[in-house]
């Protein structure tokens, strides 16, 4: 076991737990912040997509010791209101089906917005090729990024 | 007003619903008619508040089709309630809720369309009552609107919140006039999803996020082989791993339990587990392939006759014989497999992400011995069902750890575990053969299907196996449809369309061969064939039409189209394919559908795009295969799935209609794979016969 510290969510976090453990299972089982979501634990899936430092990391093959002294955020610290404008634009586009995807979906979102702010159709398709939604709402996905791009250059209220 | 259950048992499960006015109604199951119901057997109830909230408590539970949306629009329709004061609950299982509960085949909307309203209209009228002997008026001079009851004499308003107690005590109306569709003012109107705001702050508690206190986490370790069993194991090393509490034999593994999943999870990757793997170590898909192709020679099952197919083949102008093939699948909802199970010496409470509710409350009985009214199943928000979650086997595993511990215990399944334990869509096998006249029009049709049945056989067939074919549409006058049912060991179930999944590929397929062979256009054959069957060549025009069908295309692309009537739906596909340097690529598929009165027609429209995602990832990549009784596949680096930059443009365009709603979850599954494969066609005079779709069949 070992003692690490970070920022979670804005706020300083300890945790003792094993350093190999992945952040995923910190997040989820040690903390009990369930909005970052178990799906393949192998980086394949994206739904366990939280931001180290600004960038989007897959949390399920993260080991919690890489993470000390680093900035984590999770769907939980991306808005206390769901005021992000990629969360807007979720809201707008009315994108989720079961809902189960879209933590990870908004995260990785929220990271290419971040870095791009007018992202084309070929940063959104590179940006989240990695995140599965068994659903299929990609279209929709693609069509709240481009709305979430236009919020947050504050060009227009919601339509 | 009658309700013959008990309140108290029954309002534990719900929000705050002490007072106020309750409503217990029917909704019925499966293919049960609403006349079937009486006011002695109710499953269903709404709910106002002295808050002014509405609550509708339904057992239908969500996986993402959007039902609680739909369910709640025909209720707002008669109760006149603001749309912002209505919410949903899923109460537990309880007996009162029936013989049967669950989620499967696209019928909730179907089963609910009139009980719904006819709830609604009776609480309005209810509240009308009260609001007119509290003015001392005839209620015809009342009127409802927005959860207000207003005096159109005066214009005085009382709202529900402060009439429910009153119209709780009035005798309930017999009989209640519902609205005529011309009147609607919500249903037929797109309209958003009422759950979205905590899908996207990760508030929304699927049951992989139910937390209980006192909570043990544990996976479980399953004979690689189906139907394997335990010899022995040895859980030395598994023990020693950091926050590993406990190792128990279970009737389906061996289960590690931790303070953590990623422990048990550790726990398990050092447990030495000897099997007994059985008989169906012997098996694979080459073998079960094999074992189709020789069955195909000799007649089963007839499940279809018209007229006779043998006399009008022998006596075609021409003969069509093909053999199609496709794939075990996995469901792979993106929420793996999970429950939370607690058993107590007097009870045993179950949290589940759960398609099939009473499945789960039987076999938690079955395992603890509790009487089922002892069993409590609490249904959350499911991640993804597609028909493996009407299963209960991973419900009974947690329910058997927890008895074992004696303790609340999380089991969640590793994606792993997903893909080589499931209850898959069965491997088929199709040879069909048909005969044209001397112009070329189909006179005979004969399909011989195999594959593992499931859902029970009648006089050899099993509705699974031959849906989709022995109930096509097409007024071809000599039709044979015969079935084997071939059970060579591996788990099957139902998966998102069930049997249309992939007898619509065989048929649809060779329909085009039909056209081709007959030197017809694919959408003319079907225009004709069709003509005893106006809703589905409605939608064919329509999909055609949209899709600009005829339309020239560059060199390298072509269109594909495919029509399926399955769930009280009738669905017309167009696929617009580009192959490019032996790649292939779906650029567009333009979609007409008839589901009858369309209630929600935004939600409509992303379930068949929904729909038509999951059949087109299944149709391009979908494959589970068999290898000494162990399946192949891992993970989604082995079981992929469409991603971002593969999607096709989607267009869907709804048939107006008067008739009851038809389901919608499953009617735009099957047809994409046919489409597609006939667009393959199209622009290569290739002919797909086996999925998935692989590249040197496109060359
Ligand atoms: S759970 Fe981390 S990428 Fe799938
Ligand atoms: S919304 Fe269900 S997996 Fe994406």
């Amino acid at each position: 076991m070992a003692v690490v510290k970070f920022t979670l969510n804005g706020k300083p976090q300890t945790v003792d737990a094993v350093p190999a453990m992945p952040l995923l299972w910190v997040l989820r089982d040690t903390l009990g912040l369930t909005g970052t979501k178990f799906g393949c634990g192998m980086s394949l899936c994206g739904a366990c997509t939280v931001h180290i430092n600004g960038q989007p990391v897959r949390s399920c093959v993260t080991p919690i010791s890489t993470v000390a002294g680093k900035t984590v955020l999770t769907i939980e610290g991306l808005s206390a209101d769901a005021s992000h404008p990629i969360q807007q634009a979720w809201i707008e586009e009315d994108v989720p089906q079961c809902g189960y995807c879209q933590s990870g979906q908004i995260m990785t979102a929220a990271a290419l917005l971040a870095k791009t702010a007018r992202p084309s159709d070929a940063d959104i398709d590179e940006a989240m090729h990695g995140n599965i939604c068994r659903c299929g709402t990609y279209d929709t996905i693609r069509s709240a990024i481009h709305r979430a791009a236009e919020i947050k250059r504050g060009a227009g209220a919601s339509k | 007003m009658s309700i013959p259950v008990n309140r108290r048992t029954f309002l534990k499960t719900g929000a705050a619903t002490a007072g106020g006015l309750l409503i217990g109604f029917y909704l019925p199951e499966r293919n049960e008619l609403a006349a079937a119901a009486t006011d002695s057997k109710l499953n269903a109830y709404v709910h106002v508040g002295s808050d002014d909230f509405v609550t509708l408590f339904i057992h239908k539970a969500e996986m993402g089709q959007g039902t609680v949306t739909s369910l709640s629009m025909l209720l707002a329709e008669e109760l006149e309630c603001d749309w912002n004061k209505i919410r949903t609950e899923f109460p537990g299982v309880s007996p009162e809720y029936g013989p049967y509960q669950g989620v499967v085949g696209s019928q909730s909307i179907r089963t609910s369309w009139e009980p719904l309203r006819r709830a609604g209209a009776t609480a309005r009228e209810m509240l009308v009552e009260a609001a007119a002997q509290r003015w001392g008026i005839d209620k015809s001079r009342c009127r409802a609107e927005s959860s207000e009851v207003i005096n159109t004499a005066t214009n005085a308003r009382l709202s529900y919140g402060s009439l429910s107690e009153v119209a709780a005590k009035l005798p309930r109306p017999t009989a209640v006039a519902l609205k005529d569709p011309s009147q609607f003012r919500l249903i037929g109107k797109p309209t958003k999803r009422l759950d979205t705001h905590d899908k996207v702050n990760g508030r929304a508690a699927f049951g992989i996020d139910v937390r209980v206190p006192g909570m043990l986490h544990a996976v479980v370790e399953r004979c690689p082989v189906f139907g394997g069993k335990v010899a022995g194991f040895d859980a030395s090393k598994s023990k020693a791993i950091p926050g590993v509490k406990d190792v128990v034999a279970i009737s389906s593994g061996v289960a590690v339990i931790a303070e953590n999943t990623w422990a048990a999870m550790e726990g398990r990757r050092v447990l030495k587990v000897q099997w007994d793997e059985g008989a169906v170590a012997s098996i694979s898909s080459a073998g079960i392939s094999k074992d189709f192709a020789e069955h195909s020679q000799q007649p089963g099952a007839v499940a279809r006759k018209t007229g006779d197919a043998a006399a009008s083949l022998a006596g075609a102008s021409k003969k069509i014989e093909a053999v199609y093939e496709t794939p075990f699948l996995a469901h792979a909802p993106m929420e793996p497999l999970n429950c939370v199970a607690h058993v107590r010496p007097d009870g045993c409470e179950v949290w589940a992400s759960t398609q099939g509710q009473t499945a789960a409350r039987d076999i938690a009985a079955k395992i603890t011995g509790l009487a089922p009214e002892k069993v409590q199943v609490n249904t959350r928000f499911m991640g993804g069902g597609f028909g493996r979650r009407a299963r209960s086997d991973y419900v009974g595993e947690a329910v058997e750890v927890s008895k074992a511990l004696g303790r609340p215990v999380q089991l969640t399944w590793s994606r792993e575990d997903d893909l080589q334990q499931d209850f898959y869509r069965p491997a088929a096998y199709a040879r069909l053969t048909a005969g044209l006249d001397a112009e070329g029009w189909p006179v005979a049709f004969s399909a011989r299907l195999i594959c593992p049945p499931f859902g029970g056989l009648n006089n050899g067939v099993a509705r699974t196996g031959v849906e989709g074919v022995v109930d096509m549409l097409y007024a071809i006058p000599n039709i044979l449809v015969d079935y084997h049912a071939l059970d060579p060991g591996i788990p099957v179930s139902y998966w998102r369309s069930v049997g249309y999944s992939q007898n619509t590929f065989f048929a649809e397929s060779f329909l085009d061969e039909l056209a081709a062979a007959g030197g017809k256009d694919p959408v003319e054959l079907r225009r004709r064939l069709l003509s005893n069957a106006p809703r589905l060549r409605t939608a064919l025009e329509l999909a055609a039409d949209k899709a600009g069908w005829g339309k020239p295309l560059a060199p390298g692309k072509g269109r594909g189209i495919s029509v399926v009537n399955n769930i009280g739906s009738f669905t017309a596909q167009v696929a617009e394919v580009s192959i490019n340097r032996g790649k292939l690529r779906v650029d567009r598929v333009v979609c007409a559908v008839d589901c009858g009165y369309a209630v929600n027609p935004a939600g409509i429209e992303q379930q068949i795009r929904s729909g038509i995602v999951f059949g087109l990832s299944a149709a391009l990549k979908g494959g589970i295969t068999i290898d000494r009784g162990r399946v192949q596949q891992q993970n989604f680096h082995q079981y992929d799935v469409l991603r971002m930059e593969e999607m096709p443009a989607i267009e869907v365009h709804i048939v107006p209609s008067r008739n009851a709603p038809g389901g919608i979850g499953e009617a735009g599954t099957p047809g994409i794979a046919p489409a597609v494969a006939n667009a393959i066609f199209a622009a290569t005079g290739k002919r797909v016969r086996r999925l998935p779709i692989r590249s040197e069949d496109l060359a």
